[in-house]
């Protein structure tokens, strides 16, 4: 009912969007080229849908974002275990995590391309580096929060190192965790299309700057929608897996705040 | 004696108040197999001396003893149950109960027979797949009395263990608290503010006082178990510990006795 409710209301805002642009092409006072109609918009998606240009381009971007994304969420877990476990060190760290962490990965680029080559490595790279931070930071908040209580039971019944840091620490932190981790894919695929733009040959952003480069301002925003359209979705099959891990881990972690 | 607390003090050393007095020069001698309960306002120190005797905590001066041994750190052979049960969220019922047979030297087939016997002893068989937010609190700290009772301490450490549960499920948890002691034959240090439940389950009631917190009488409590709540005798021990905290005229006590 509400699941339905909500889709009636997605479908309604994203048909007045619609309807505007063509409106708003409908005035004359934008050229073809400047604004294409969306009928012009779908045909290019079509189009490119069609002839296996939109798969390839996808396939090589979502290689790219998992290997960036899988890197940076284990270092990121691992080192943020071992900091959050150790408050000496990360107190050393922590600056300078904080001088980095406002960084564009982008800003990054002249150095990933002399360090890395170009290629994949760029755009994996400015991926790992814009993932890399916030997975960090939550998993060391995630151990640096766990509840005292847990110490003291496992203290109680003697459970050393490493099944303190498996059995204890490591679920106690999971929530905050996959909070990090969920945050960091939506960011990641931002800089994706970022990374590709400026240091790519192929996936989803120089499919954009190709399109801008062969004067198609059609397939420009059909890359756009494309974009979009498809971060949501990765959006949304996170959340799904997010829910379910933390439905398992019991609603009483809402409540004990 | 098994347990011997001699000239205990805890004083903590405050930044803007200088030095507090948390127990003041504690001596309490404890027998094996002994129900003892704690009881004393806010602040009187109770939990103080639940820890230093877990191992939590260690007194500023003086000892705690157990078989003639000083008490430096927590012990599987002495098990403290908290107040908001120490659960661990992410595991069902059975795996919270095999935690503490986990840090022990046996096999997974031989742990699980062991957790399964336990959640039998107090009658949760049909919810051992469940996780604690699905569980009350009431059967949450009947998780808590199997997994503390499954590793086979000598000693069980309560801290207000039935202070979150309303009356009538803290009655019959005291129900179940007597007899898994008289069953299982441990010494249990058991703390409460509320003093029918120390007239119903302790040997000994240690009556406590604050600022600074130590014992100001100890009253034995020669009732035959199980004790009827509402009985004569019963009550005069009730009125007796009344007495003590001065919330009765002395005069209408000497009438009851
Ligand atoms: N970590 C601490 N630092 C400073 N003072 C403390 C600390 N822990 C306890 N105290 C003080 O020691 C005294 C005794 O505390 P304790 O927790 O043992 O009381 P309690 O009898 O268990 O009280 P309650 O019934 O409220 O649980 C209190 O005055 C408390 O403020
Ligand atoms: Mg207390």
């Amino acid at each position: 009912m509400n699941t339905l409710k909500k889709s009636i209301k997605a479908v309604v805002s994203i048909f007045a969007l619609i309807v505007i642009w063509q409106l708003v092409v409908l005035t004359g006072r934008f050229e073809e080229s400047l604004l294409p109609s969306p009928a012009v918009v779908f045909t290019g998606i079509w189009d490119i849908v069609k002839d296996g240009t939109l798969l390839n381009h996808y396939r090589v971007s979502f290689a790219r974002f998992l290997t960036g994304y899988v890197l940076a969420a284990l270092t990121g877990v691992i080192l943020g275990l071992l900091l959050g476990w150790n408050k000496s060190v990360w107190s050393f760290i922590d600056p300078v995590i904080q001088i980095l962490r406002p960084v564009s990965p982008i800003a990054w680029f002249p150095f990933i391309v002399l360090w890395f080559g170009i290629g994949d490595a760029p755009a994996v790279v400015i991926i790992f580096i814009a993932a890399f931070f916030p997975i960090l930071l939550s998993t060391v908040s995630g151990v640096g929060n766990v509840d005292a209580i847990y110490m003291k039971v496992a203290d109680n019944f003697g459970l050393k190192q490493p099944a303190l840091l498996f059995k204890i620490i490591l679920p106690a932190a999971f929530p905050l965790i996959a909070n990090g981790l969920h945050l960091a894919l939506g960011t990641a695929w931002v800089f994706l299309v970022a990374g590709e733009m400026v240091g790519a040959q192929s996936g989803l952003g120089f499919m954009i700057i190709d399109a801008r480069n062969s004067l198609r301002s059609d397939l420009v925003l059909a890359g756009i929608i494309i974009i979009g359209v498809l971060g949501l979705i990765l959006d949304r099959l996170v959340r799904l897996l997010e829910n379910r891990i933390k439905r398992q881990w019991g609603v009483s972690l809402e409540e004990r705040n | 004696m098994y347990i011997t607390i001699s000239d205990a003090s805890r004083e903590y050393y405050l930044k803007d108040k200088g030095k507090m007095t948390a127990l003041h020069k504690v001596n309490l001698e404890i027998e094996e197999g002994e129900f003892i309960c704690l009881l004393g306002p806010s602040g009187c120190g109770k939990s103080t001396l639940l820890n230093m005797i877990a191992g939590f905590d260690r007194p500023t001066s003086g000892s705690v003893k157990i078989h003639g041994e000083v008490v430096t750190k927590p012990s599987e052979n002495r098990i403290t149950i908290f107040q908001n049960y120490g659960l661990l969220p992410w595991r069902n019922v059975l795996r919270n109960v095999e935690l503490g047979l986990e840090a022990k030297n046996i096999s997974k087939k031989e742990r699980r027979q062991i957790a399964e016997e336990y959640i039998e002893l107090v009658g949760l068989s049909a919810y051992k797949h469940h996780h604690p937010a699905q569980l009350s609190g009431g059967m949450q700290q009947r998780v808590a009395l199997a997994r503390a009772l499954a590793v086979d301490p000598e000693i069980l450490l309560m801290d207000e263990p039935f202070g979150a549960l309303d009356a009538m499920t803290r009655m019959s948890m005291q129900d179940e608290i007597e007899r898994l002691w008289q069953e299982k034959k441990k010494t249990i240090i058991f703390v409460t503010h509320d003093i029918e439940e120390a007239v119903f389950l302790a040997d000994r009631i240690v009556i406590m006082t604050p600022s600074p917190g130590r014992i100001k009488s100890i009253i034995k409590v020669p009732l035959a178990r199980k004790r009827d709540r509402t009985g004569n005798d019963f009550i005069k021990i009730r009125d007796r510990v009344f007495e003590e905290f001065g919330f009765k005229d002395t005069a209408e006590v000497d009438f009851f006795i």
